[in-house]
């Protein structure tokens, strides 16, 4: 590189939320003129590190050096002031105000007096957008725009203030082939003129493509440091995913059932993911990977009918059905426990007992609550779960999140489900607690449920499924039976470097 | 043009047209001067407040406790005329204005800096700044022969007279504030955070923006023209009883802002849309008294009608999408 300092250097940086590390001591810079890509699987620390460069977050311990001087990055306004600027994954715009607005507010040009100059403003919003290649009315509504513009307005916001790192995380997760490269050529701008830019991805052909360099996270530590010219995907995805966890898929213990439990035929959902297939069978656990954004979650939230499929059918039993809402899939006998248990999941401020008994609460209490029949059936899966508490009137906030997790787990099993949809069973709880899961999953399996198990986790993924799915970009890309999948393989399709036919 | 007839101020603005015809058409009466002077005076009154409650409502808040700061600073105000009968008008009007600035900052400082949900916290000083109204007046009226004549002059005087209709001086009053507020919200940095701290507060937080002070000053902003509400009340109605003073105004302004088509969910409103929904509302309460509709009625028709009004707003957004609203 050149003499002259990198314009940002991060050393020893340490963070942890809830008392779980997310990043161990990782050291990272930026040069002028280079793209540096920030690669990991999902949890590894890319995010976070990002976050406390653009000053979102306050590190726990480490320094930052920008142009070689120490810096104290309190918030995002001194990230800002420091020319340091983080593309968000979901862009964090203001979708009731003008393009214009958006990317001024905060430091319109002014006029004598400071009054804002709308006309210069207008303008100089224009030119920034030109020379990003978009074509765009500045005075439309921020939020009618679509996604990919949104994101052009993202980086005009960092060049109007006169950014010199960039920090793109996961920008490319919801554009299409051709507006990531359009997206790419203005990266390369910008590098050419001097800029640092850290590339934030788990889609690796980009990273192949546009960096000059990749740093690999795993669980918080950088793992390694390469130039796309001397390394290859296969060595990239064994730092990603670390061998040791390449283990062998774990049998199921019995035959799943022949006919179908639940079936997709050609489900659709318009702008989210198209032309599903899939069967799920009494007495198995079958694992759907992918990338954050691949469409997983948004398959789960249709079966479950939260969403309208836009074509395409699902059948239950062998006969076709069309779900209307939740509460209509959960008479059907469908159960969906979510990604977001503190959102989606759970009443935090109400009682074990209330919410276990939430959904099932037709058939506990059909009319006056009952109370003591609502504890028993409470207790009895209190039991059977292992959950620790000190009462199953306390309130869900004060458990820990594994056994929160568990208490969702008990609201829908309290409603008898055949079929349960797991969406990251295991995010955010402790190691005990996530072998717990696994094997409450696998009984309830082998009491012949079809249990569907969305995860990112590379190693459950392996370890639950009897069948692995994989999800890339809206579509299912490969399907691997038992003892066929391990680690790299789901990892590749899951990136598309490497397509399976269904 | 498509675009402009499916802003919400032309849905109000037809709307406006639709009422006032029907009145007119069924009682001719309402096109006399003393309709119409009704309504004139009704509309500076809840103008002036309807526009510090439209910024408010644009950060994705609400002040309910509008009516009482109304009624505390026009107490207060006309018990210093009661003592200084020779004070200065002016100097009356800036009394307000000052004690409603400090009741509004005191919402301000709850909400964006004791963290309190806006509605929680200005329904507890909707009730408490109502009890110092009595306890500072013992429970007693300020009689209207302690109101000046200068004051009282702002509302039957006015710079423009065409025929017997008069537009008071209160008029010109709230002209001012709205213009004022008008030039706030578009041409300072500070007016446009409003709308970005309405719209996203996350991403105003992230982008750097004073998400509290901001709060803080729309919550100001809003008591001190409630303030000066209370004093242009006092001209109006020429006495200040602690009981009515402002009592139950909160809803009308409130009606009135979202009828103009702020959303309650933040991030939009104009002074112009405010404007229409204090005229609406001035028309209804007016036709509803001409039409001859019985005292007893006239509360449950106009909540009614502001029930239609906003029902037809939420249709017609559905109808033509966000992109319009």
């Amino acid at each position: 590189m050149s003499e002259s300092p990198p314009l940002l250097r991060a050393t020893g940086l340490r963070m942890a939320f809830d008392g779980t590390e997310t990043l161990k001591g990782v050291d990272f810079d930026l040069w002028p003129g280079e793209v540096h890509g920030l690669i990991g699987e999902n949890g590894a620390g890319k995010s976070t590190l990002a976050k406390i460069a653009a000053g979102v977050y306050r590190p726990l311990a480490g320094t930052i050096e920008r142009d070689g001087r120490m810096v104290e990055i309190a918030g995002p306004a001194r990230a800002n002031a420091l020319g340091i600027a983080l593309i968000h994954q979901e862009p964090q715009m203001f979708p009731d105000l003008t393009v214009t607005e958006n990317v001024f507010i905060g430091h319109h040009p002014r006029r004598a007096l400071g009054s804002i100059d709308w006309k210069s403003a207008h303008h100089k919003a224009s030119e920034i957008l030109e020379g990003l290649g978009a074509k765009l009315n500045v005075r439309s509504r921020f939020g009618s725009l679509s996604v990919a513009d949104q994101q052009m307005v993202e980086l005009a916001v960092a060049l109007s203030n006169n950014a010199k790192v960039l920090l793109l995380d996961e920008t490319t997760a919801s554009l299409t082939p051709k507006e990531t490269e359009s997206l790419f050529k203005i990266v390369r701008g910008l590098r050419d003129q001097g800029c640092a830019i850290a590339f934030v991805s788990h889609r690796l052909d980009e990273v192949f493509s546009i960096c000059d360099r990749i740093t690999v996270l795993r669980d918080g530590s950088k793992v390694g440091e390469r130039k796309p010219s001397d390394t290859s995907v296969q060595e990239i995805i064994s730092l990603m995913v670390g061998r040791e966890l390449a283990s062998s898929p774990l049998a199921s213990l019995i035959t799943p059932s022949a006919n179908p439990i639940l079936e997709l035929r050609g489900l659709s959902l318009a702008g989210r993911f198209r032309d599903v297939s899939l069967q799920l069978r009494a007495g198995e656990i079958v694992a759907m990977a992918g990338l954050v954004g691949a469409g997983r979650t948004d398959v789960a939230r249709t079966i479950f009918g939260i969403d309208a499929a836009s074509g395409g059918a699902i059948h239950l039993d062998g006969k076709p059905v069309r779900i209307r809402s939740p509460r209509h899939a959960t008479t059907l006998g469908i159960a969906l426990v979510p990604e977001d248990r503190q959102h989606h999941g759970l009443l935090m401020p109400l009682s074990v007992q209330s919410n276990a008994t939430l959904a099932a609460l037709k058939r506990i209490s059909p009319f006056w609550l009952r109370r003591n029949s609502e504890r028993a059936r409470t207790d009895e899966y209190v039991a059977s779960l292992g959950i620790r508490l000190r009462a199953t009137s306390q309130a869900v906030k004060e458990l820990s999140g594994g056994n929160q997790q568990k208490v969702v787990l008990a609201k829908w099993l309290l409603t008898q489900p055949k079929v349960l949809i797991l969406d990251e069973p295991t995010r955010g709880v402790d190691v005990g607690a996530k072998a717990e899961v696994h094997r409450l999953m696998r009984e309830l399996a082998a009491q012949g449920m079809a249990i569907l198990m969305i995860s990112s986790d590379l190693p459950e993924v392996l370890a639950m499924g009897n069948r692995i799915l994989v999800m890339r970009e809206g579509r299912l890309v490969a399907e691997f039976g038992p003892g066929e999948a391990d680690s790299e393989r789901v990892m590749l399709a899951a990136t598309g470097q490497e397509a399976h036919a269904v | 043009m498509r675009s402009n007839l499916l802003r919400p101020e032309v849905r109000t603005l037809a709307l406006l047209v639709l009422v006032f015809a029907f009145a007119a058409l069924r009682e001719p009466r309402m096109l006399q001067a003393s309709s119409l002077n009704s309504i004139l005076l009704w509309i500076p009154l809840l103008g002036v407040i309807a526009v510090g409650q439209m910024m408010v409502i644009a950060t994705r808040g609400i002040d309910v406790s509008v009516g009482s700061t109304l009624g505390l600073s026009a107490m207060i105000v006309g018990m210093q005329f009661r003592v200084h009968p020779e004070m200065n008008v002016f100097l009356g009007a800036f009394l307000g204005l000052a004690i409603g600035a400090g009741l509004g900052a005191v919402n301000g400082g709850l909400i964006a800096y004791g963290k309190l949900p806006p509605i929680i916290a200005t329904l507890g000083t909707l009730s408490a700044y109502r009890g110092l109204v009595f306890i500072v007046s013992h429970g007693e009226q300020v009689d209207s022969n302690y109101i000046p004549a200068a004051l009282t002059a702002w509302s039957q005087d006015g710079p423009l007279k065409i025929g017997d209709v008069t537009f008071p001086w209160l008029i010109l009053l709230a002209a001012i504030v709205g213009i004022a507020g008008h030039v706030f919200l578009t041409y300072r940095s500070l007016g446009r955070n409003v709308f970005a701290v309405g719209s996203n507060p996350e991403a105003a937080h992230l982008r750097g923006l004073p998400v509290r002070k901001t709060l803080f000053l729309v919550y100001t902003i809003c008591g001190a023209l409630a303030g000066l509400a209370g004093v242009m009340y006092a001209s109006r109605f020429g006495f200040v009883n602690p009981a009515t003073c402002g009592q139950g105004m909160e809803l009308t302004v409130i009606a009135a802002v979202v009828i103009g088509g702020t959303k309650v969910s933040g991030g939009s409103g104009t002074i112009a849309g405010v404007l229409l929904g204090c005229l609406l509302l001035g028309t209804i309460s007016v036709a509803l008294a001409v039409l001859g509709i019985e005292a007893n009625w006239q509360l449950l028709v106009y909540g009614s009608v502001i029930l239609i009004a906003l029902l037809l707003e939420a249709g017609a957004r559905r109808a033509f999408g966000e992109a319009a609203a």
